[in-house]
């Protein structure tokens, strides 16, 4: 037996023995997701045992070194733990924007005394982080941001607004774009760590067309950064001014995060699940259903080629826009066929049956998919750009 | 297993596409055998030159001579023909008659395999009746007759028919046209007593028949595999054409996109590269992104289907479905974004739009796999 074969073995017993049965369902909507943080409620005692199970054997983050609260598996063994864990629908134990995007980049930009505190705290899901980029003025156009650490020494005092901070009112801490050189588009940004309790951040809930308000609007008023928590810990990522450098950095993770690439729901197919929730398919709409699902089914195996590259570096750098492109814009029309196969029942938004109008609020959380993160239209110039080398892309 | 190639896949991409691009090249194989109407639509000592290098028998088992390789492999050797469309029989004969000779007995095994792996013999594949793929359905009749069998009725778009010195082919041998059971296929010398070949061109310049079966007497040795459990077989030999003829597309997509982004780089209008219009752009990059995906679930089907997984038939269905529906895709955009010129026949980006039309249709097309992946699915 090969090593990766005994793994899976092995992580097929543990997974049956420590696993609830109530974490054996494929996760819903935002409401079965587990966030951690300072003042998470947990659903109920299976998410919370769930989790303290799986962050002492590391498997909140299960690719990430040991020291740091991982469980260090090399990429065949995650790929194998993914496997298992999507065989019996097992609920990822920890989701957080720490996990996908402050991580990856705290590993690669770090320093050691930061790996040790926030790797591990993300780890264990103490502190839940959220994500400071875009800006009133600033969207697509994303590094013509404005707001401002003005340097008093051994702190800076950050005045500006974000938007779209995604939780910023459930978040205990926030990484942050500030601009800290005005006369340097580029190099003139850094990349800040603070706490969200600090005085002077407020934040206020966006409502959006489903009704719910995941995103908000965030405030800092004169708000106290220090530039140092401790031994070699600084309060910023990578080098004063070159923030930039760990934001690309992290857009790339995001946009990963956000095209579905490790499979789950986003790319499923439907077509089986439709019918048997509705009954009779339209001839028409299970036509539109089957070419959907090739789709999916295609994008399925896509997304695990993607990651099989890039565990290897044999991923085009760039090649996650063209996953976020291609995933959200199959999970928008996955949201429309299932409208359209719910008919009448599907509008509801607030019925019991639909738990609160899920159908309909989440097709509509969905057409965000192809905005945030940046837009399609800004995928495609990537693309365009950096993988066909078009010109003046 | 990792979704990408491992070094010794490389090693025979780089080999394959090297011989490919140099003596598979459209300027000296596809448009020399059309100019001059060659009657086979290949060229025979071009087909050799594959022998040597082993592609004939790069799905043959080491035992019988051949690489004993896998679809993946194969898969490979497909693409480039696919990007240069390199006409030859490698699809038909040491693809899809391939498969299923592997499972015929020592003797068949024998007889055929040598000539197939040295080049000297071509098969052909008889499977669809009628104009559209529907493989479920078996007419063609062959009869208990003595010793052996008597076949009558007719296969349609033999590809080779014609030049191929034999074919295989399934025919009813009990129960009514659309029995899963009764199916029995046979390997029949192309020249046997009652076939008639009616051979045509078609849009890409393949050369394909219609053939009629009179009452064809064949010895009962030249069954492959058992009487009336012909069906397994004839499974597995159209999950190797999907897959086989999938790759292929992929190989007809990116080499259709590469010309056309070329081209993008290089055409002035309104004082500008068109490559640098936005409009243009955008559909570009949204085809990088189609063909990918369709290279993906080529890749991963054909590891599925080494793997001897119960994944592969669906996701052999999905994996042609999605590369018809990117090939296409290709094709028209790489047209529409040359313009004029791209309608002349001088430019070869017009050859790519008549080899995927002609692939689309092989094997089934986008319609008929989306139909069975729903099928298969339960809905």
């Amino acid at each position: 037996m090969s090593d990766l074969e005994a793994f899976r073995e092995e992580t097929r017993a543990w997974l049956e023995a420590n696993c609830p049965e109530e974490m054996r369902q494929p996760v819903r909507d935002e409401d079965d997701v587990c966030w951690g943080g300072r003042n998470f409620q947990f659903k109920n005692d299976a998410q919370k045992a769930w989790l303290d199970t799986c962050i002492e054997k590391g498997y909140t983050v299960p690719a990430w070194p040991k020291e740091y609260g991982g469980a260090g598996l090399n990429p065949g063994e995650a790929k194998v733990l993914r496997e298992e864990m999507r065989r019996i629908n097992a609920r990822p134990p920890l989701s957080s924007f720490g996990i996908w995007m402050l991580g990856p980049a705290l590993l690669h930009f770090g320093t050691e005394g930061q790996k040790q505190r926030f790797l591990n705290e993300i780890a264990r899901g103490e502190i839940r982080w959220c994500q400071g980029y875009s800006e009133p003025g600033s969207g697509s156009d994303l590094v013509s941001m404005q707001t401002f650490g003005e340097d008093k020494g051994d702190h800076w005092v950050v005045n500006g607004q974000k938007i779209w901070t995604s939780y910023a009112d459930k978040a205990d801490w926030i990484f942050c774009l500030v601009r800290t050189d005005k006369e340097n588009k580029y190099q003139g940004i850094t990349f800040m760590l603070y706490d969200m309790a600090s005085e002077g951040v407020s934040t206020k809930p966006i409502k959006l067309i489903s009704g719910n308000s995941p995103f908000c609007e965030t405030f800092f008023d004169d708000v106290s950064v220090p530039k140092s928590y401790g031994d070699d810990c600084p309060g910023f990522v990578g080098e004063i001014n070159r923030g930039w450098d760990v934001a690309k950095y992290l857009l790339g993770h995001e946009r990963e995060m956000i095209s579905g690439a490790d499979g789950g729901a986003r790319t499923a197919a439907i077509g089986a699940m439709l019918k048997r929730m509705v009954g009779d398919l339209d001839p028409v709409l299970r036509a539109e259903l089957a070419m959907f699902d090739v789709d999916a089914l295609a994008y399925t195996a896509m997304g695990e080629k993607f990651l099989d590259e890039v565990k290897v570096g044999k991923a085009h750098p760039a090649q996650p826009n063209m996953m976020k492109y291609a995933g959200t814009e199959l999970n928008k029309r996955r949201h429309e066929l299932m409208m359209a196969a719910g008919g009448s029942r599907a509008l509801e938004w607030d019925s019991e049956e639909t738990r609160g109008g899920a159908p309909s609020r989440n097709w509509l959380r969905t057409k965000a998919n192809s905005i945030e993160g940046g837009t399609s239209e800004v995928m495609l110039n990537v693309i365009s750009k950096r993988i066909l080398d078009l010109p003046g892309a | 297993m990792p979704l990408y190639h491992n070094e010794d896949q490389a090693m025979l991409a780089d080999t394959a596409g090297q011989f490919m691009s140099e003596e598979g090249s459209i300027a000296k194989q596809l448009r020399h055998w059309r100019d001059t109407e060659c009657k086979d639509g290949f060229g025979h000592d071009f087909w050799k030159q594959f022998a040597e290098l082993g592609f004939t028998g790069v799905l043959v088992a080491e035992d019988d001579g051949g690489l004993g390789m896998g679809h993946v492999e194969a898969g490979i050797v497909l693409e480039e023909i696919g990007r240069n469309l390199t006409p030859s029989p490698f699809l038909t004969s040491s693809v899809v008659a391939a498969t299923a000779l592997a499972q015929a007995n020592d003797d068949l095994r024998g007889r055929y395999l040598p000539g197939l792996v040295s080049g000297d013999s071509v098969f052909a594949v008889a499977i669809d009746e009628g104009a559209k793929h529907r493989p479920e359905n078996v007419a063609c009749k062959a009869e208990k007759s003595g010793n052996g069998f008597k076949l009558t009725g007719q296969k349609d778009f033999v590809v080779h028919g014609a030049s191929a010195d034999m074919l295989v082919v399934a025919a009813r041998t009990s129960g009514s046209d659309s029995d899963e059971d009764g199916i029995t296929l046979f390997a029949v010398p192309k020249d046997a007593s009652g076939m008639s070949h009616d051979a045509v061109r078609l849009v890409d310049s393949s050369m394909v028949t219609h053939t009629k079966f009179d009452g064809v007497e064949l010895d009962g040795d030249a069954v492959i595999g058992e009487v009336d459990g012909g069906r397994e077989i004839l499974n597995k030999l159209l999950m190797a054409g999907r897959v086989g003829s999938a790759a292929e597309g992929v190989g007809v997509a990116r080499g259709a996109m590469d010309m056309t982004v070329d081209y993008l780089k290089q055409r002035k209008q309104f004082g500008k590269l068109i490559g640098e219009f936005q409009a243009l752009q955008h559909r570009a990059s949204h085809l990088y992104s189609e063909v990918e995906i369709a290279r993906a679930v080529v890749i991963k089907t054909q590891q599925l289907l080494d793997a001897g997984s119960e994944k592969a038939d669906l996701m052999s269905s999905v994996a042609k479905a999605k590369v018809a529906k990117a090939a296409g895709l290709a094709v028209r955009e790489g047209v529409q974004m040359h313009g004029g010129i791209g309608m002349t026949d001088e430019y070869d980006i017009g050859l790519y739009m008549k080899r995927d039309r002609a692939l689309q249709e092989f094997m089934g097309d986008a319609y008929y796999h989306a139909g069975r992946v729903a099928d298969m699915s339960g809905y």
